[in-house]
């Protein structure tokens, strides 16, 4: 059972919004099953080629590979027209095409596959903003971009920030901040410069 | 040595390259240039060295070089560098590594920087890939990043705390203590719903929740209509925990969780997403039945839907209550028959498994009727799950034996190959059972063999049921099937094909030898033929029967009567005895003595009678067994 103690005070002031809360104490087989977590998200061409794989489990190289392989194999597998979600060992995988780019992520039993459509949808739409229209040879070109990005909207598997802008806002600071922090070593040549995206 | 190539020029040769031996060649130069600036002191290039190294290591060649590096780079005070250099890591590195626990001094350190954006490369870095000693040992920072420092960092703190609980459980106890304050920005609440072992109360969520379903319009976090749809998704989700198994917070949070059910707007995916979450949560926590009958609709809502994700999680989560609140599904067991004609194979295989769970007496006719269609349709991987819920539905709810066997017999026309080894037994077992019906049984078959020997399971059962009721094949009147003219060449023909037919198994094949040893008195010049066989199992009954022809002819009528009916697990004196027989009869294959120390064992096991005179009467019953042994494939 889930004790509650009741220490806290909640004041509701539109457009502010303040909670104060006290501790409690949840049982500990809870912890895990608690928050949506996703295992790992994968990137790939058409031709199987990985653009983009984040892991969120410890799995060592070899693993990666073979699960990559697979997955890759099965999701080019399926017809346009089949369902977004498919069962995979025994973790289920949420799926979308965005012209040439496939998005994969895989989730635990417990989580929301539709919400992780929406998750995937956001991830898009963030890469979209940022690179402005973007297309499968920004991802390529600028992985490192790319990464920075869903480094910022998701944290250890989970969706940390759900405004867009705050995302964008933040990437866009952080680069800035390179930037600084760039000009204020010693100059570098203009072709170095070009080769820092 | 070869001046470091830029990032992209270096992508561009990559993707030029026509071959996979000429991509090797361009990837192994580029890695030599790398390894050697690596070793090289401070040249103001690394951050680009480091991420060609990424690149190339996403393409799938080896980077374990680099692991250093990264180490080196996290390490430098240049933010450029430890953002590579922290990105490399969590590529890189994972707590499998050794190397991994080296950062952690770094990242300690970053995680007290004054500016947060290296604070927060920190805490990603730790939630991607931070291993349990290292979360033991940044526990305390983490704990006091998220009593006091900016929202910014405090979200991530507490996300990286949700890591470290997770690989730890006991630093739970550690975070629980720390008081929270969170504020809001210009428009809209602040994302704070990660916070979850913290008291957060049902009542809190409730008026969280209110507020997003019925408060304005914030652009920033609205997808599609819905304010914040993720954060909805994550309260309903800590109601959930919170309301299992407690009446008291399921109460509080009834009326809310009916508001957002009603309230949605279910025309994009991102609102169902909402109510497929709150129709989770209804189900699984102690809701009232009023509550319960509006989530089960919203799920027939969903069925009806034309997206085919939507309908995918309709059926999984009927599946789970379908033992709960049976009847509730009941009611939308024709769209999810009608499911089982979608395009795509895993709506197929969910609504299969929800099919067979909805079977009952009532409607077996008629779901059998769609199942059997649906298995001769249905994809090969199907098969097999289809064949064994028909039968398991078969056996609970079967009108009449007649149609049981009907059924069974279809299954095994349309599917045999997909069937499991224990159906033949089950069957033989069954039609045994039936003795008015071996009439009708028998002609079912011989017609079904006459016109296909290739599925085994059948062919087998044919052939038994031939050998047991031929008799009545040949007398030809049933009255439920057309009289067939059957004679006994016919039936032998029969036989014969399946015997020398290419597409039966041995197993098939000793069926048929036994249904024709029964059949005929005469036909010793086929049993002497398998003598010689290659296979050892129907090289041994061949001689056996030759040498029930040569010595023991005068018990072959006896030996070769009807069975009698079979009991389903009888645990008889007998039990002991085939089994040993059987090891016995292991020992020397294909001789012609075998068939005499058969006989010596049998009077050992018996009591150390003398071996003649035998009494017909126990040695009947004990080879009798023996050979419902063998015939039935099955040991009792």
């Amino acid at each position: 059972m889930f004790a509650l103690v009741a220490n806290q005070k909640v004041v509701i002031d539109w457009p502010c919004f303040w909670v104060v809360l006290g501790g409690s104490f949840l049982p500990r087989g809870v912890y895990t099953v608690l928050l949506f977590k996703m295992q790992f998200m994968l990137l790939f061409s058409r031709q199987g080629k990985l653009r983009l794989q984040k892991w969120y489990v410890p799995l060592s190289d070899k693993e990666k590979k073979k699960i990559t392989r697979e997955l890759v194999q099965t999701v080019l597998a399926r017809k346009p027209k089949m369902c977004s979600f498919l069962e995979w060992r025994d973790l289920k995988i949420v799926y979308k095409r965005y012209a040439s780019l496939y998005f994969c992520c895989a989730i635990e039993d417990q989580d929301n596959e539709l919400i992780t459509l929406e998750i995937i949808h956001r991830y898009v739409e963030l890469l979209d903003k940022y690179f402005g229209s973007v297309c499968e040879l920004d991802i390529i070109f600028n992985f490192e971009k790319a990464y920075f990005i869903l480094d910022e909207f998701l944290l250890g598997g989970e969706a940390q920030e759900t405004s867009k802008k705050n995302v964008l806002k933040a990437i866009e600071q952080a680069d800035l901040l390179q930037e600084d922090a760039k000009e204020a070593e010693t100059p570098r040549s203009v072709l170095e410069e070009i080769g820092l995206t | 040595m070869s001046p470091s190539v830029p990032l992209q020029e270096m992508i561009r040769a990559i993707r030029s390259a026509r071959t996979q031996c000429e991509e090797r060649g361009v990837i192994q130069r580029e890695c030599a240039a790398i390894r050697a600036q690596f070793r090289q002191a401070d040249n103001g290039g690394r951050s680009h060295n480091l991420a060609k190294l990424l690149y190339v290591h996403m393409l799938g060649y080896p980077a374990h070089f680099g692991q250093m590096e990264c180490v080196r780079m996290i390490a430098s005070p240049r933010y450029s560098e430890k953002r590579v250099g922290y990105l490399g890591a969590m590529m890189l590195l994972d707590e499998k590594q050794d190397a991994s626990l080296l950062i952690t001094n770094s990242i300690k350190n970053d995680l007290s920087n004054s500016n947060q954006y290296i604070q927060s490369l920190a805490l990603c870095t730790l939630a991607c890939m931070g291993s349990a000693e290292m979360c033991r040992d940044l526990a305390p920072e983490i704990d006091r990043l998220l009593r006091a420092s900016n929202s910014y960092i405090k979200k991530k703190a507490a996300l990286c705390a949700v890591h470290i609980v997770r690989k730890v459980h006991d630093l739970g106890e550690l975070f629980t203590k720390a008081a929270l304050n969170s504020s809001c920005c210009e428009y809209y609440f602040q994302f704070i719903s990660y916070c979850f072992w913290f008291s957060f109360t049902v009542p809190d969520l409730v008026q969280i929740m209110k507020g997003l379903v019925i408060s304005g319009y914030s652009p920033d976090h609205d997808v599609a209509g819905i304010s914040d749809p993720f954060l909805q998704v994550r309260i309903l989700r800590l109601l959930r925990i919170l309301g299992r198994n407690n009446e008291a917070a399921s109460d509080a949070m009834n009326d809310l969780l009916a508001q957002v059910a009603t309230n949605t707007d279910s025309t994009k995916t991102v609102g169902n997403a909402v109510l497929y979450e709150t129709v989770l949560t209804v189900l699984d926590i102690k809701s009232e039945s009023g509550l319960r009958v509006l989530a089960v609709n919203i799920l027939g809502r969903f069925l009806l839907n034309n997206d085919r994700n939507i309908r995918y999680i309709a059926m999984t989560s009927l599946q789970k209550i379908v033992g709960t609140d049976h009847n509730a599904v009941q009611r939308h067991r024709g769209t999810i028959v009608d499911c089982l004609k979608d395009q795509d194979a895993s709506v197929k295989r969910r609504a299969l498994e929800l099919s067979l769970a909805l079977v009952s007496a009532s409607n077996i006719r008629s779901m059998m009727k769609e199942l059997l269609s649906f298995l001769s349709s249905c994809p090969p991987e199907l098969r097999s799950q289809t064949a064994s819920g028909i039968f398991n539905a078969a056996e609970r709810y079967a009108p009449s034996q007649r149609w049981h066997i009907d059924t069974i017999l279809h299954v095994l026309t349309t599917a045999g190959g997909d069937v499991r080894d224990e159906t033949v037994p089950n069957l033989i077992q069954l039609i045994t059972n039936t003795s008015e019906l071996h009439c009708y049984t028998v002609h079912k078959l011989y017609r079904a063999l006459l016109s296909d020997i290739s599925q085994q399971p059948l062919v087998q059962v044919a052939c038994w049921c031939i050998g047991e009721y031929g008799d009545l094949l040949l007398t030809g009147e049933c009255q439920e099937t057309e009289p067939v003219q059957v004679t006994e060449d016919y039936v032998l023909d029969v036989l014969e094909t399946v015997l020398q037919s290419h597409m039966s198994s041995p197993s098939t094949r000793g069926f048929a030898l036994t249904a024709t040893m029964k059949l005929s008195t005469r036909i010793r010049s086929i049993v002497s033929i398998y003598g010689s066989c290659i296979d050892v199992e129907l090289q041994q009954r061949a001689v056996e029967y030759n040498a029930l022809f040569k010595k023991y002819d005068h018990m072959r009528a006896a030996v070769l009567e009807r069975m009698p009916v079979i009991e389903k697990n009888s645990q008889g004196h007998t039990n002991g005895e085939t089994i040993k027989e059987s090891q016995t009869v292991k020992v020397k294959p294909g001789e012609p003595q075998q068939p005499a120390n058969q006989v010596q064992d049998l009077l050992d096991l018996l009591g150390g009678l003398e071996p003649t005179p035998i009494t017909p009467g126990l040695t009947f019953t004990y080879t009798h067994n023996e050979l419902q042994k063998q015939e039935t494939g099955r040991d009792f």
